[in-house]
């Protein structure tokens, strides 16, 4: 008798079993299929509308590839696209570079106060990219406090001259601003590669009396392989599509992004602004088949039964890398405190005298305060939601099993944001979003997204999507130094998978979805190019008021209103640290020495 | 119970639902959305006025500089959002009016106004308010320290000792830029002009992507010599930067700010009431308050540094011309000067 009940429940639980089994493939695969959808709507579909721009004339004739064979012929215009690349190299080198070293000192070494460097090295994330242009015109431009020694004040003082002109505008100043600006990008991806680590390999590596140089290119280099290839591939594209830093500081020296916006902005020539956007894919298409090949190679590093890697104390090391990241640290600091110098100063550089005067933009254009608060509200709406669609799709993407090509298609869309120059968003987003039927197969049929244009959505909608690609990196990388294991551990127990995500994937990835929820706000705050179509009247913003008064030619109050978002972006960072503290210790306990 | 008061909870919302909607049809009616590129410093002052007269009236303004304005209507053409449009160059109407995106409107007073500052066809598809024309920033604090002689010509700006130290916005990406280049072609001649643009090349340090900065450049030392448009040098020197505003002796370049209604399918009769309002004597004496050269006369006084007879200072302007030219001239200058700092070849 016993024995048949309890023979009955095993089977009912074993049907179950196999019945819920069955059921989270599909819901799985639903959830996709949502994700692949909505990528569709919001990057597809727009960006074949601007596609289709580029190949048709002035008239809307078809004229296949004249636009693209007129682009190559005009030297002026081609001359940018090696402009672009030579930039945007030499700024990858020098930016990886660095950031390799910052992120090795604050997860590898023991040296004091990495919390602190850490916050530092975000510091530029936290501005718009035209304030990094401002502010080196106030160091290094004609009137700049270095070009003429501090106003002639050491030589006065002291008889030294320190006065030096680097010759600002050109590459030299775009090369500068883009360092500034794709570092701490750089240095983000590389800090989360290197924390998740297994110290059993090191262990080992220590064991077999390999050389500390032989464990650094064995264990540490491959480890963080794809974290490098992914450093290297946002910092590229990164610099490569930003228009900010070359518009204040490129003077003569031409590049993709300055073209589209003279083509764009300044002969409202939509079918060479497309041509050149096409142009400026290529890159990219090159970067994602690079990182496929290398990706397919990249095992689990962190299994199941991980140590996490504790740094030991060493002198010299430590003594170096403290040297290097103060000196980093304090030119971070001294950009900054110079953009907010500048804010304060009355009349630069004749009247040096302090005041709030550029902070009280009532006279001013771009909405003053209120813009300011539309912004926090943007960047808030983009940060939450923004988080929880990334993370999620990157999971979908990959943890799930089967469905190869659907998976692959996913993973294209979610890297090809990254491509996708501010102003391409922005007006791919005015043709798609603001057309009210479109002519499909001769009928008209209306477009159920034109609701969302000139609403608060479409804003949030587009910094989801123009900051997708770091933060879906971000989240993968984290995801992928996570064993398989568990989701098959999990599965064999009969736990339906969000549970696993939800008790397992979400607490161990909690460091990354911070970054991404971080990583969201700030660049909402700062943006400028997408939202600069998009914006209504309804809904002024602080970035698009600060490029208004730069236009007016009221750089002070812009740095002003810079320096305000920057300082929001401090405090939200500060406020995130505080609320998560708690949060991050429970859940990191296991990489506890890590990070701290 | 529970039923009675879901029952009063609905019609509670029914009534809510009556209330807003019909609040913000009426309310539709009487807001206007419009897009400008007035300087935001002008633009509460104008409407000042407009508000006093039509209280009724809720304006919205978009406000941008001349070509993100250019652009978004240009963008949003399959679907306008903005029902008029309030000092934008010209020469921009003239590309969206090309664009068939304007809707012919005679505003109540439109007799007035000179047929130079207005489209020639009745009725009209644009009407002009004030006409900006171009001018040298000069810092005169710099140019002390440089031993730079005060020019008084484009003629003087070729001289050597001006090397390095001028700046002018690239007329690829700045009206001002392009209603310059298109004055020298107009004053010298095609062939003359561009040898004239040659040597001007020479001598200058860079092309900015905006009118104003060369001469906010020019205020803050950063290049001695701008070449912009008079209101902002004159407007920088109000707020206190070192700044003589040079009128060339040749004769000024110029544009128009000019208004126009959008082509919609529902127009709004208040958008007709803020074009009619636009050249009316109110405001223009506001406009006149900031340039030289409003199209009605005013009779107020002229603002201080702008010359005695500004009419005078400008040459005579086929805006069709520049208009109908500008793609050319446009690829002209990039093939010359685009490309300037280009490694040697």
């Amino acid at each position: 008798m016993a024995d048949t009940v309890i023979q009955s429940t095993r089977l009912a639980r074993v049907r179950s079993l196999l019945d819920s089994v069955d059921l989270n493939q599909w819901l799985m695969r639903g959830m996709i299929l949502l994700a692949c959808l909505w990528m569709v709507v919001v990057v597809i579909l727009p960006l074949l509308q601007l596609l289709s721009k580029s190949l048709v004339d002035h008239d809307g004739a078809f004229v296949g590839l004249a636009n693209f064979i007129h682009y190559f012929r005009t030297p002026a215009l081609s001359m940018s696209l090696y402009n672009s690349l030579f930039v945007s190299v030499v700024t990858t080198a020098i930016s990886v570079i660095l950031g390799f070293l910052y992120a090795y000192a604050l997860t590898r070494t023991t040296i004091p106060g990495k919390a602190v460097f850490r916050g530092i090295a975000l510091l530029p994330l936290f501005s718009p990219t035209l304030l990094n242009g401002i502010t080196l015109v106030y160091l290094f431009g004609k009137k700049g406090l270095i070009t003429t020694g501090f106003f002639g004040y050491f030589e006065k003082s002291a008889g030294i001259t320190l006065a030096a002109d680097i010759g600002l505008y050109g590459p030299v100043g775009i090369v500068i601003a883009e360092v500034f600006y794709v570092f701490p990008q750089a240095m983000l991806i590389l800090s989360i590669a290197l924390s998740m680590t297994d110290a059993r390999l090191y262990e080992a590596s220590d064991s077999l009396r390999a050389s500390k140089v032989r464990t650094f290119l064995t264990v540490t280099i491959p480890g963080i392989k794809y974290g490098l290839m992914s450093a290297t591939f946002v910092s590229f594209i990164l610099c490569f599509t930003d228009f900010g830093a070359p518009k204040v500081v490129g003077g003569n020296y031409n590049v993709l992004a300055t073209d589209i916006y003279k083509q764009v902005i300044g002969q409202q020539n939509f079918v060479m602004g497309a041509t050149v956007s096409v142009v400026l894919l290529i890159p990219t298409v090159i970067a994602f088949l690079l990182d496929r090949i290398s990706q397919r190679k990249q095992v689990a590093l962190i299994a199941a039964k991980s140590v996490p890697l504790t740094p030991k104390r060493h002198a010299v090391r430590d003594g170096v890398f403290l040297a290097y990241c103060s000196i980093i640290a304090l030119l971070l600091m001294a950009f900054l405190a110079t953009a907010v110098y500048a804010s304060l100063v009355r009349v630069w550089p004749y009247d040096l005298s302090l005041s709030l005067k550029n902070y009280n933009f009532r006279n001013m254009g771009g909405g003053g305060y209120p813009a300011f608060f539309n912004s926090i509200r943007m960047a808030f709406y983009s940060s939450v939601i923004g988080t929880v669609i990334t993370f999620a799709g990157a999971y979908l993407i990959e943890k799930s099993k089967g469905m190869f090509l659907l998976r692959q298609g996913a993973y294209f869309l979610s890297m090809l944001p990254l491509a996708l120059p501010g102003l391409v968003i922005g007006l791919s987003y005015i043709f798609f979003f603001n057309q009210p039927t479109w002519a499909i197969l001769g009928l008209e049929v209306r477009n159920p997204f034109n609701v969302l244009y000139g609403t608060m959505a479409i804003l949030v909608i587009s910094n989801i999507v123009h900051f997708y690609t770091v933060s879906f990196l971000t989240a993968t990388t984290a995801l992928k130094q996570l064993d398989k294991e568990f989701e098959a551990v999990s599965e064999s127990l009969g736990v339906p998978f969000y549970q696993t995500f939800f008790r397992v994937t979400v607490p161990v990835c909690m460091p990354a979805i911070l970054e991404i929820g971080m990583y969201y706000f700030v660049n909402s705050m700062a943006t400028l190019s997408a939202v600069i179509f998009l914006y209504s009247a309804d809904i002024p913003l602080a970035s698009v008021a600060v490029a208004n008064m730069d236009d007016a030619g009221d750089i002070a109050p812009a740095a002003a209103m810079s320096v305000l978002i920057v300082l929001t972006n401090i405090a939200a960072r500060l406020l995130y640290g505080l609320m998560t503290r708690g949060v991050h210790q429970r859940t990191q306990a296991w990489t506890r020495p890590v990070s701290t | 119970m529970n039923m009675r008061r879901f029952c009063r909870f609905v019609l509670l919302c029914c009534a809510a639902v009556v209330l807003v909607s019909t609040a913000s049809t009426v309310r539709a009616a009487e807001e206007i959305l419009v897009y400008t590129a007035l300087e935001d410093d002008q633009i509460p002052r104008y409407l000042v006025p407009f508000k006093k007269e039509h209280p009724d009236i809720t304006v919205k303004i978009v406000r941008d500089s001349t070509g993100i304005v250019t652009a978004k209507l240009l963008a949003e053409k399959a679907n306008p959002q903005a029902d008029l449009i309030w000092g934008l160059a010209a020469t921009t109407l003239l590309v969206l009016d090309h664009e068939g995106m304007l809707t012919p409107y005679a505003p109540k007073g439109i007799e007035k106004v000179a047929p130079q500052f207005k489209d020639s066809r009745k009725p009209p598809q644009w009407v002009g308010i004030d006409a900006w024309m171009t001018g040298f920033c000069v810092n005169t604090v710099e140019s002390k320290a440089k031993n730079l002689p005060m020019p008084a010509s484009f003629a003087d700006l070729l001289k050597p000792v001006y090397k390095g130290h001028l700046v002018m916005p690239n007329p690829a990406s700045s009206g001002t830029g392009f209603l310059t280049v298109s004055a020298i072609l107009q004053l010298m001649g095609e062939q003359k002009g561009w040898d004239y643009l040659d040597k001007l090349h020479a001598n200058m340090a860079l092309y900015t992507h905006s009118g104003s900065k060369p001469c906010k450049q020019a205020g803050a030392g950063e290049f001695p010599i701008g070449i912009s448009f008079g209101y902002r040098g004159i407007q920088e020197k109000g707020r206190g930067a070192p700044i003589e505003t040079v009128f060339p002796k040749e004769g000024s370049g110029w544009d128009l700010e000019a208004n126009g209604l959008v082509k919609k399918a529902t127009i709004k009769p208040a958008a007709k009431v803020f074009l009619d309002w636009a050249i009316s004597a109110s405001a223009m004496k506001e406009y006149a308050k900031s340039y030289a050269v409003v199209t009605i006369p005013t009779g107020e006084p002229i603002p201080e540094g702008f010359p005695k007879e500004p009419l005078k200072q400008m040459i005579k302007n086929d805006l069709s011309w520049a208009a109908k030219n500008r793609a050319r001239i446009l690829e002209e200058w990039e093939k010359r000067y685009g490309a300037k700092s280009e490694p040697k070849k």
